[in-house]
């Protein structure tokens, strides 16, 4: 712990590690980066969080060059280093397409290849030592910098809707409107349970999206508050401190496999929400 | 824990990352996942076929062995029988030749026991008349006495 944040109480730093980089527009009018809650409620909707989108493009970025790099210099003979790596995660995640995907769209393994290798990166992030960006940032002016782009809701919320648009799309496309209406209202009751239909087919749909981005959001969110109030630990004495670095590895190891697992279950839920919307009946 | 503008940032950038892999990353990968598949199915329908190639080729081998065991002990029971042969008429001609032979001595022998018995009957004949001219010199005349003479030759 360096010295600033030594002088600051336990639920301080929890409230700062949970801050996102904001920038927005300040309550005098100008349009600048918030220093505390108060201004980032102020601000409004139109306002950005900056850490987020760094840190999510610099890694879809990441993925999407090294991937697209293999990509160039493929060779049918043996492959080697990064295009075993990479051959390994396609093939994969081209398994998981066959298994739960009975339609056709050139779509839906690159769009599950992204998502879960996007999401698997951005998670892995949660496994940086809570305090190292953070500090670093501090000590070069910035105030804020929250690194796993998962534990913003921005961010799940915003892949989640990304999926919705492209379940509705495909519904309306492989439906028709007419079908894809009549889905909604007429299931499973037939025209007579009109209301209850819309009702039960209204939030299956909907409930979609949200369960979509809240399970990565909630798992993710819980891990890194784990993380915070363990790294609280190591200020209060030796002992704990020594016990509290224990802790932060056996949660670290256990930690791997959620953010493996919840880039699986995003992409498994995808593939299988994209199927539902190119079946007929459901 | 805000909702703000970043959603719609990370949605637009969800969108752009999808449509990159499906532009550029996705289908070279899978081209050549498939072109490797292939690769190896082939190799391994090659290595069957090899293999199917070898044990006929082994087969064959076998097969001309045996017939070739079996020429070459039939050539060695020809050249045996013709060896047999050989032997056989070499017997028979040296008999053939040692009898025509022999004959040929025993007619040679007949004929000089002749040609002697001849000689000796032409010397005994000149002998006695010799003799005979000698006692009877005076006496008989050779010409009267030639049927005397003659028949008294062919009774010796």
């Amino acid at each position: 712990m360096a010295s600033e944040t030594e002088a600051l109480t336990s639920s301080a730093y929890i409230k700062h590690h949970l801050t996102n980089l904001t920038y927005g527009q300040l309550p005098d009018g100008t349009w600048g980066i918030a220093h505390g809650q108060e201004e980032i409620a102020q601000m409004g909707f139109w306002a950005i969080h900056v850490d987020t989108m760094l840190f999510s493009l610099g890694l879809g970025a990441l993925f999407l060059f090294v991937f697209s790099r293999v990509a160039k210099n493929l060779t049918t003979g043996v492959p080697s280093g990064m295009q075993n790596f990479v051959e390994w995660i396609v093939e994969f995640v081209d398994t998981s397409v066959r298994g739960s995907f009975t339609g056709k769209n050139p779509l839906v393994a690159p769009l599950a290849l992204t998502v879960f290798c996007w999401i698997l990166l951005m998670n892995l992030m949660d496994l940086v030592p809570v305090d190292w960006i953070p500090l670093l940032a501090q000590s070069v002016g910035i105030p804020y910098m929250k690194v796993v782009p998962t534990t913003d809701p921005n961010a799940t919320f915003g892949m989640a809707l990304g999926v919705f648009w492209l379940i509705l799309f495909y519904s309306v496309k492989m439906k028709g409107v007419g079908g894809f209406v009549g889905e909604l209202t007429l299931q499973p009751f037939g025209k007579f349970g009109l209301p209850v239909n819309i009702f039960l087919e209204g939030v299956s749909l909907i409930s979609k999206p949200i369960s979509l981005a809240l399970r990565l959001f909630g798992n993710l969110y819980a891990g890194e508050m784990i993380f915070i109030l363990i790294a609280v630990m190591f200020s209060t004495s030796a002992v704990m401190g020594a016990f509290g670095g224990l802790l932060q590895l056996g949660w670290a190891i256990f930690h791997i496999l959620i953010v493996l697992l919840q880039a699986f279950i995003f992409m498994t839920l995808t593939i299988v929400y994209m199927d539902m919307a190119h079946q007929e009946h459901h | 824990m805000n909702i703000n503008a970043t959603l719609i940032g990370q949605s637009i950038a969800f969108f752009l990352f999808v449509w990159f892999t499906m532009k550029f990353v996705w289908p070279p990968i899978m081209a050549a996942l498939e072109a490797r598949k292939k690769l190896i199915a082939d190799g391994l329908a090659a290595a069957e076929r090899g293999k199917h190639e070898q044990e006929l080729a082994e087969k064959a081998a076998k097969e001309k062995l045996v017939e070739a065991k079996q020429q070459a002990a039939d050539i060695i029971a020809l050249a045996q029988k013709r060896a047999n042969d050989i032997v056989d008429e070499s017997k028979d001609k040296a008999r053939t030749e040692g009898e025509r032979l022999l004959v040929a001595a025993n007619a040679e022998i007949d004929q000089e026991v002749n040609r002697a018995k001849e000689q000796l009957r032409g010397q005994v004949v000149n002998l006695a008349v010799a003799g005979a001219g000698r006692i009877l010199n005076k006496e008989i005349d050779a010409k009267a006495h030639e049927n005397l003479i003659k028949d008294l030759v062919t009774q010796i």
